[in-house]
């Protein structure tokens, strides 16, 4: 079995199947993970570039483990966005890694769309790990991965994203793969994040957290960009955290067996209470581990699953 | 020197719409009518199953001269003028330098001498270096052959300034061309702020932030009495605001560009740079009102904004990317495409190509009135064409209109009686 295209771009275009097959295959992938000795000879002889425009520890490391539990030779090329803005276009940093005959391309850029850009114009396989506010749909993967995990179906499961949906790649890639795969999609946040004609992305919108909380069966808190107070989003730090923190007596409005997902890092005692983030209902760190056993799974499937 | 341009549909809007001759006698009109005599080794063009047309007046093109030759110069924008049609066309200010003073002035007047194409006839910027503080000499861009003034890219964000230009303005009886923007709505922006750019999480720029300075500028327009001229028109509030002046009086005129009644912010999905422009692609409502705004006349005036850029310029991340698309080679096609819709009749398309520009800034241009300069176009109302970037006269190929079928093509365009095209 392989995913029948070269890129992973995004989660908008991925059907329902495609989805569930990296599901799938990323669970005999986890069980490597496991291993005394966690490599297989998949993705020998290929090479995996990391190519980061942004800061990123945990995605880059995970790709990394990903590719080199597969045997693939990994590059990490980190790039500041300043560098680039002063000279070398995208285009022509990426003709000189295609010049060096990479096979795969990880890229993470703070502009939507530069992977849509590199993967018209290079033959290696490009996959988005996350371009502005557009997709990190690897990240919307492994959550998938993780729900299913704990929560065995997708269907009528009642799901609320919590926080800056108007600048997150997360909470995109989660909107599209959730709401494709039969879950109850909600998002929350102040009026100021929340993008024109959300709600015809298929979610229902609320600004208040306890009322948005009530009943549900998984939070998924975003990060705060702490960059954006001030006039830009939201008045200070301390209003925000007040009226969007997921504390513990919060986290009681939901249903009972409640889940607490966060793409990380987090800010601790912003968006999310130290209590919660470390408390049962937390998955955060299941997340990190799925997180290699799903990116192994489409480095895999987009390698043609030989 | 005599031309006759024999068996023609003459359409000159308003004077004249069927078959005639035109007698062109030393770079002027002598004589349009039926059967009209060649005079003794004239030139005869056969004009027959054509249209004969007053040469079209775009009112914003960008011709990167001085500073941008890498984009376009004034030779190769006039070549890509003449190609569309176009006879005369007025350059926007934003060069490097701007053109804010006399000497700017002439050297693009010089340059467009020698190209020897097209009329150009240039926009001198409102302000200083188009930098929104000090008036720019509106006296001395007048006499050096400025025909309106303009800082368009750079909005003029204080109302104060807007205010002192238009009064200031009126005494060179200058229009005062404005692109309406709120650079604090619009900021970080690069398409329409709405359903596809919250799909894509791209930055958006709401209609709002025109629809703010169209509402500043009339009220100042009202105010001052002042000649003011909106720059592509976009959204359907900026239509809605206009049409209400008009109807109180105010002195104000409009113009809209084809990919504004023609595309979608449908077309910026896959992150096409070439759908990347300054109004952007807005919402199907906004296109429906524009359209409604050509109708009524709420809109005197298609216009192109030519604005080319470099092929790497444009292949790059969209955020990155300029602002603008080429238009000149593609505007009589796409113009005539609200004639097959239905929106306007072919006499109002070509009105909105040649009268309603040239009065909009006071030219003596766009009629085939007899003693006019002779500044005609004729084209083949039936030849099917594919757009080609490759084909274009002008050094940008930024378009989105890439492999668009069109039907009407310019076959031949004349400038003061000689024919400069083909």
């Amino acid at each position: 079995m392989s995913l029948k295209r070269k890129d992973l771009l995004g989660i908008q275009d991925l059907s329902v199947e495609e989805i569930n097959l990296v599901l799938a295959t990323a669970e005999s992938f986890k069980e490597v993970s496991g291993r005394d000795i966690k490599k297989v000879p998949t993705l020998r002889g290929k090479t995996v570039v990391n190519l980061f425009f942004e800061p990123s520890t945990r995605t880059r490391t995970s790709f990394e483990l990903a590719a080199k539990r597969l045997s693939a030779d990994v590059i990490n090329f980190a790039v500041s966005a300043s560098s680039v803005s002063k000279g070398e276009t995208l285009l022509d940093t990426a003709r000189n890694i295609e010049a060096m005959q990479a096979d795969f391309i990880v890229l993470r850029h703070p502009m939507a769309g530069s992977p849509n850009i590199l993967a018209k114009l290079l033959r290696a396989s490009v996959v988005n790990a996350g371009d502005g506010g557009h997709e990190h749909p690897t990240q919307a993967l492994l959550d998938l991965y993780t729900l299913r995990e704990k929560k065995r179906e997708f269907k009528g499961l009642r799901l609320a994203i919590v926080g800056d949906i108007a600048h997150s790649r997360v909470a995109r890639s989660n909107i599209y793969a959730l709401t494709k795969m039969g879950a109850e999609v909600r998002v929350i946040g102040p009026p100021t994040m929340m993008p024109l004609e959300v709600e015809r992305l298929g979610v229902k919108v609320f600004y208040d957290l306890d009322e948005g909380l009530r009943g549900v069966d998984v939070i998924m808190m975003l990060r705060l960009q702490l960059e954006r107070q001030g006039i830009a989003l939201f008045p200070s730090i301390r209003e925000y955290s007040k009226l969007y923190c997921l504390t513990p007596e919060r986290v009681k409005l939901a249903a009972p067996d409640a889940l607490v997902m966060h793409p990380g890092p987090i800010n601790r005692g912003v968006e999310i209470a130290p209590e919660v983030a470390d408390s049962v209902s937390s998955v955060i760190l299941d997340q990190v581990t799925n997180g290699v056993a799903v990116r192994m799974a489409v480095l895999y499937l987009l390698s043609g699953g030989k | 020197m005599s031309v006759i341009i024999k068996n023609g549909r003459v359409i000159d809007p308003g004077r004249i719409n069927g078959l005639a001759d035109v007698l062109i006698e030393n770079g002027t009109i002598a004589a349009v009518g039926s059967g009209l005599k060649a005079p003794a080794g004239a030139t005869v063009i056969d004009a027959t199953g054509k249209w004969v047309l007053p040469g079209f007046v775009d009112l914003h093109v960008h011709f990167r001269e001085p500073g941008f030759e890498y984009k376009e110069t004034i030779a190769t924008g006039a070549a890509a003028a003449v190609a569309g049609g176009f006879t005369s066309v007025c350059c926007m200010p934003n060069t490097q330098p701007v053109n804010d003073n006399q000497s700017v002035t002439e050297f693009i007047l010089d340059k467009a001498k020698a190209a020897g194409l097209a009329n150009v006839f240039p926009i001198g910027a409102i302000t200083k270096g188009s930098e929104g503080k000090e008036l720019a000499e509106f006296g001395d861009l007048r006499a050096a052959g400025c025909v309106a003034v303009s800082d368009d890219g750079k909005p003029v964000m204080n109302g104060m300034v807007m205010r002192r230009a238009l009064e200031y303005a009126r005494a060179f009886d200058l229009p005062v061309v404005d692109h309406c923007e709120c650079t604090h709505l619009s900021e970080g922006g690069c398409m329409h702020e709405g359903q596809v750019a919250t799909e894509m999480g791209l930055h958006g720029i709401p209609s709002a932030s025109e629809d703010v300075m169209v509402a500043r500028n009339l009220a100042l327009a009202e105010l001052t009495g002042g000649r003011l001229h909106l720059a592509h028109l976009s959204t359907a509030g900026s239509v809605r605001m206009v049409r209400e002046a008009k109807a109180r009086g105010i002195r104000v005129t409009a113009e809209a560009c084809p990919h504004h009644f023609l595309l979608t912010e449908e077309a910026v999905r896959e992150f096409n740079t070439n759908a990347k422009m300054n109004p952007p692609l807005r919402s199907r409502k906004d296109v429906e009102a524009v359209k409604a705004g050509l109708k009524d006349g709420t809109i005197d005036v298609i216009a192109t904004d030519h604005a080319p850029h470099a092929a790497f310029e444009k292949e790059r991340e969209f955020d990155y990317a300029p602002f603008g698309i080429v238009g000149l080679e593609t505007a009589w096609g796409l113009a005539l495409v609200l004639a097959e819709e239905g929106v306007l009749t072919v006499e109002q398309v070509v009105s909105a190509l040649t009268i309603q520009p040239a009065r909009a800034f006071g030219l003596a241009k766009g009629t085939l009135a007899v003693g006019a300069d002779a500044d005609v176009t004729i084209v083949d109302p039936e030849a099917q064409w594919v757009v080609d970037p490759e084909q274009f006269k002008s050094k940008g190929r930024n378009t989105p209109f890439a492999g668009w079928k069109l039907k009407g093509r310019v076959v031949s365009t004349l400038v003061g009686g000689r024919v400069v095209y083909p």
